[in-house]
């Protein structure tokens, strides 16, 4: 088992350079830096020493090693655009995006694992059907359509809720959350759905789809053969074994979430990492581009790693070996 | 007669099934008015000179004020709302099919080769994959966009943007084509037909594509049309988000977005109208994706 | 006393209404245990399943009488009918490996079990599992009954599952097919404990089953059903040794005896499989060099896999299917191998058709030396000089291909015959000589039953001209009647083309029908290699004599008709 475990942190280790790798291309061949920060007023002769003194002449690998290194120091260069340092600009967004995501995650595991099972184990009632043809239409509408809508329905029609920002904030250390004030959840519950409803949909099937496979095994036709009584044997038995693959798919969706959180960001102008993102591809800003790159797949295989983790504490089968 | 019957099984579960019915027309009549959009629309929108802005904002035919020439409306440029759509319905289709394609086929080579060899073949194309899925499907359209605009000279970013946009859609789908490739060939290795392909002598080349890949395609034409699908709404909303198609050659996506400036201020057809037309796309596509789904595979029903 | 009356079992579908089994008559008393025994698609599963309320979807029973006692199980209600399962009738099932949940522990299972129909506390419920596991043979019961199932070998999870039956002290168990999946040792030891717990706690048993061995040893009455109907019942000796109506015959003719050889199967003849003739085939099979015998060496033959890493710091401990194989099988003749599953016996077919590549070792194939298998070159002769038949039919033919394209492959690409209509009237008259209609050549695989997909392989292997030929388990999954027409058929081609065939078998029965030497293989050594009749009369090591004490058999003095 610690041998899983190490290979594991191996491969987590890999991904993170490889992407590194291709933040740093990203920073070295497209478009020159030293024109970027410079500007046209600048002589030859101070950019060729500007470019000494920043060692890009040097060779491609130590430029490489000296990236990583500032990466794992926390030091994430200069914004070509604010002309701020990167690291600043990203931290200062990334609770507004993290908040956002663990909501919408939490929105879509609350309702769609119970609606997954339901259908799963009433295959043919009516609510099932209406589930199904809703969570259909649900995956066929791009999120950017829904949060439109929401914010037809409900911020132009009714006038409910808000329609952009964040609402109230309050800072706790270097995390400014609006989890704590009315206004901030209010203003929250739109973007959260917004981006929950893709993710609902997916886990609804992806339960109902497992869990049908599950109620269809041997081990679950003997505890019936043995009178277990039904509950247990629907949520005892079937449930669990459900959610031990699905878990693994959770790790998968959270990428989901962050990445489609651009989009939401975009339509409710939530004030998150993929606003940020979003800007710096209009105005080519690579530094900010290439960074976002590597602190979403970091968030990603850290996620994937923990849901590993995970899955040998809860499944027996991996963690001891045949006693006989 | 029974045996008949389960011939054309298929065929019997489509007939009885009327949403799979409803989704295979309304998919047709889309593709079919995509294709024919230059001869049957009214206006090509491309065409800057066949509109105008007196003809601006003018709401479809049920609606006072309307000019019964355009059915459905027109947008702020003067564009009728039909040609719009059907264009726009062209454009997405085309970059959807195209990045599809792309997809596939490096997709299930990949993934058939990772299945037959194995070994560090496998482990290789893994952990390629495993990078890629880091970066989510919007992500990396976007690099790819990015990374496009900061290497192409400006002068020939416009004529490349299909180009770019189907190559960004189409990285961001072949992993899934390669894993369940892989996942099946690693199945049908085990079977005997294969081992015994493979004692005869043959040529790997022919092992895997004349031996093993007509029994994988079942699962895969699956995730073509779900993918097909998720290119569609992936472009759709690149061009949203302005990344994708410029206003002056709208795709679905633009169209909505710039109805979007419109939502408050009451000419609602510029946005609805596109809008709807993409989500019954899609619906129809994903409805006959299910459809397949459940055809191959039998207990489900 | 469970009485079964009249039973009727349909399944709608969209092609008509399906009649699963019509009219089925059976009593078991208590402490009987009663064989219930037919090839596939007979309905005796349908039957157990049935009884016990478990009958899958959407099949139901339409008419017939169902009672244990004096309940009427048809007239109970679903939560009075769930209450009964478990209570006093109880089922298990065929693997014992997928029966029992993976997350939960033996004891988590086993108590619930006992909670759900008494109302013992937890720790008296603990404690009367623990005993149950003593009593079945679990040793250190106290201590394994913490354990996860996948901690347990074969032998072992069936006794649990039996455990797991009777922790409620049903009535009536019905077991389907409770011992197919392990081997012949451990089989043994279910079966004895099925007879105690018969005796001891007057359980009736439903014995599913279609192995008519097992059924000799246990079963006191047994019930032949074929087609969803009951063809005979009575007591086993009667039925078995005497029976009464032609199908039992024509079964009993079909079951490979192991205490003598005979010739040839009695086969009825049935329609569909034509006069085996095909005259062209057969020229072109005799023709050109033919007629030279081939036989294979193998020595000191080794095959060793590289196990799994389980941890960081050691290196994966090797797995050694295959250790010093010495064998030599006789030109034209038929070397049977005998083995149980995990015994290397699939290795060594592999690695003789270069697919494994042993570590150390000769292969010689005729008088030349066989390339082990990297690095054999595609083109090398024994690619088309041997030839196997394998065990699934099910997966042996690509599905996706016609009948026609897989039997003209062999000859378009070992050049055999370059004209296509040639290759098509050569395969049509391939098909007519393993006895099957040459019109198959448009179909596909899925339009066959198991024994014609064989019959097929057997054809395509023949069209590559081989002169050995490797049958790997080929009637393993085929009916026992089927299997009796597939093993006349090899021995007939053996014959005829002078063939030396490798037969490779778990079913020591038809070994000995088949074979001239046979091999005993166990954990990859070679235990015993002797003429068959030197093996099957007076075994020398200790695991053939065992091997061959636990094959479940016909007693001698039941058998009142004889093969001819």
């Amino acid at each position: 088992m610690v041998y899983f475990i190490v290979k594991r942190m191996i491969q987590s280790v890999f991904v993170m350079l490889a992407v590194a790798f291709l933040a740093f291309s990203l920073f070295r061949f497209v478009g020159d830096p030293i024109t970027q920060m410079t500007g046209v007023e600048t002589s030859v002769a101070d950019q060729e020493r500007l470019r000494e003194e920043l060692g890009l002449n040097d060779p491609f690998v130590s430029q490489f090693i000296r990236f990583t290194g500032d990466m794992l120091q926390g030091d994430f260069g200069y914004s070509y655009r604010t002309r701020q340092p990167v690291a600043d600009m990203i931290t200062e967004r990334v609770p507004a995006t993290l908040e956002l995501g663990v909501v919408a995650l939490i929105i879509s595991l609350l309702v769609g694992v119970p609606a997954g099972v339901y259908t799963a184990l009433k295959p043919r009632g009516i609510w099932t059907q209406t589930i199904l043809m809703t969570t259909l239409v649900g995956v066929s509408i791009p999120t950017f359509v829904i949060g439109i809508m929401l914010i037809f329905l409900f911020g132009v029609q009714l006038g409910w809720l808000p329609t952009f920002g964040r609402g109230g904030t309050v800072q706790i250390g270097n995390w400014e959350s609006s989890l704590f004030t009315i206004s901030g959840w209010r203003a929250l519950l739109l973007p959260a759905i917004t981006l929950g409803v893709y993710q609902l949909t997916l886990t609804m099937r992806l339960v109902r789809a497992e869990m049908m496979e599950v109620m269809r095994s041997d081990y679950i036709r003997f505890a019936m053969a043995r009178g277990v009584p039904m509950r247990q044997l629907h949520y005892k038995h079937a449930l669990v074994n459900t959610m031990v693959p699905v878990i693994t798919i959770i790790g998968l969706q959270f990428g989901g979430v962050i990445a489609f959180s651009i989009v939401t960001e975009s339509v409710f102008q939530w004030p998150g990492m993929g606003l940020l993102f979003l800007e710096s591809i209009r105005f080519v800003d690579i530094p900010v581009m290439g960074v976002y790159l590597v602190v979403i797949a970091f968030f990603f295989v850290l996620v994937n790693l923990v849901v590993d983790l995970l899955y040998v504490a809860i499944d027996p089968r991996l963690r001891l070996r045949d006693v006989e | 007669m029974i045996a008949f019957l389960k011939k054309y099984e298929g065929l019997w579960l489509f007939l009885h099934s009327p949403s799979t019915i409803v989704a295979a027309m309304v998919a047709t009549l889309i593709i079919l008015g995509a294709i024919f959009a230059p001869g049957i629309a009214l206006v090509n929108p491309y065409n800057l000179a066949s509109f105008s802005l007196f003809d601006g904002l003018l709401p479809p035919v049920w609606e006072d004020g309307a000019n019964p020439k355009y059915l459905l409306g027109t947008d702020d440029q003067g564009r009728d709302m039909i040609s719009a759509i059907l264009y726009g319905a062209r454009l997405s289709l085309v970059i959807g099919l195209s990045a599809l394609t792309i997809a596939s086929v490096i997709g299930v080579g990949l993934g058939l080769a990772a299945g037959y060899y194995g070994g560090r073949f496998d482990a290789f194309v893994m952990r390629i994959a495993d990078v890629q899925l880091a970066l989510p499907a919007i992500l990396t359209a976007l690099l790819i966009d990015g990374i496009a605009r900061g290497i192409l000279p400006a002068a020939i970013q416009q004529d490349l943007r299909v180009a770019v946009l189907t190559l960004a859609i189409a990285l961001s789908l072949w992993v899934n084509f390669a894993r369940t490739a892989r996942a099946t060939t690693f199945v049908q290795m085990n079977k005997e037909y294969v081992q015994a392909a493979i004692m005869m002598g043959q040529r790997p080349s022919r092992v895997m594509f004349v031996h093993i890949l007509p029994n994988i395609l079942g699962p895969l034409l699956v995730i073509m049309t779900v993918d097909l699908a998720s290119a569609i709404l992936l472009e759709a909303t690149l061009s949203f988000l302005g990344i994708g198609l410029p206003a002056d050659s709208p795709s679905l996506g633009t169209l909505i977005r710039i109805g979007m400036q419109f939502l408050l201020s009451g000419e609602w057809w510029i946005l609805w109208i596109p809008t709807l037309f993409l989500i019954a796309l899609v619906v129809s596509i994903n409805i006959l994706g299910d459809f397949l789904r459940d055809i191959f595979n039998p207990r489900l029903r | 006393m469970l009485t079964i009356k009249d039973l009727t079992v349909k399944f709608p579908s969209r092609f008509g209404d399906f009649s699963a089994i019509k009219g089925v008559d059976m009593t078991i008393k208590p402490g009987e245990i009663h064989g219930l025994v037919g090839e596939s698609g007979a309905g005796k599963s349908t039957v157990g399943a049935a009884v016990i309320g478990l009958l899958q979807a959407p099949g139901y029973v339409t008419k017939g009488i169902l009672t244990l006692g004096d309940t009427d199980l048809r007239k109970l209600t679903p939560a009075q009918a769930h209450e009964v399962r478990g209570d006093r009738i109880s089922m298990i099932f065929q693997d014992p490996q997928t029966s029992l949940n993976p997350l939960m522990t033996i004891e988590d299972q086993l108590v619930e079990t006992i909670q759900a129909h008494s109302d013992a506390s937890k720790t008296v419920a603990r404690r009367r599992a623990v005993d149950l596991l003593e009593d079945i043979g679990i040793q250190n019961a106290s201590q394994r009954i913490k354990a996860y199932p996948h901690q347990f070998s074969g032998g072992m999870r069936q006794r649990v599952v039996i455990a797991l039956a009777i922790c409620t002290d049903p009535e009536v168990i019905i077991a389907d097919e409770p011992t197919t999946a392990l081997d012949v040792a451990v089989q043994s030891q279910v079966l004895d404990l099925i007879q105690q717990l018969a005796k001891e706690r007057q359980i009736a048993f439903m014995l599913i089953t279609h192995d008519i061995g097992v059924i000799a040893q246990v079963a006191d009455r047994v019930t032949v059903m074929r087609k969803g109907r009951v063809v005979e019942t009575g007591d086993t000796a009667q039925v078995l040794g005497a029976p009464k109506h032609p199908y039992t015959r024509a079964l009993m003719d079909a079951v490979p005896p192991l205490d003598q050889k005979i010739d040839r199967f009695r086969v009825p003849a049935v329609g569909d499989t034509a006069v085996m003739q095909g005259d062209t085939a057969e020229r072109w099979l005799l023709e050109g060099q033919q007629h030279c015998l081939t036989g294979l060496t193998l020595e000191n033959l080794t095959v060793t896999f590289a196990g799994p890493r389980t941890s960081l710091f050691r290196k994966p401990s090797p797995f050694v299917a295959l250790k010093d194989v010495a064998l030599n099988i006789r030109p034209g003749s038929i070397m049977g191998l005998v083995g149980e599953s995990g015994s290397g016996k699939s290795t060594l077919a592999k690695a003789i058709t270069g697919l494994v590549t042993p570590t150390c070792g000769t292969m010689t194939l005729g008088d030349t030396a066989l390339p082990f298998g990297k690095s054999r070159s595609r083109y090398h002769p024994s690619r088309q000089l041997v030839q196997m038949v394998f065990q699934d039919p099910y997966s042996s033919l690509n599905p996706r291909h016609r009948i026609g394209d897989i039997l003209t492959e062999p000859l378009w690409f070992y050049g055999f015959v370059k004209d296509p209509a040639k290759r098509k009237s050569l395969v049509a008259s391939m098909l007519s000589l393993v006895g099957m209609q040459p019109d198959a050549i448009t179909k596909y695989p899925h339009q066959f039953s198991g024994g014609q997909r064989q019959r097929i392989a057997v054809a395509r292997a023949l069209l590559a001209r081989p002169r050995f030929l490797i049958c790997d388990e080929p009637t393993s999954a085929l009916d026992v009647s089927i299997q009796a027409e597939i093993l006349n058929l090899l021995k007939e081609l053996q014959a005829k083309f002078g063939l030396t065939i490798l037969f490779i078998s778990h079913n020591l029965a038809v070994v000995r029908q088949m074979a001239d030497d046979t091999a005993v293989l166990c954990n990859g050594k070679i235990e015993e290699v002797n003429t068959t009749e030197a093996v099957y009369e007076s075994p020398q090591a200790e695991y053939t004599k065992s091997l061959l004490a636990q094959t479940p058999v016909m007693p001698k003095s039941w058998r009142q008709w004889a093969h001819d």
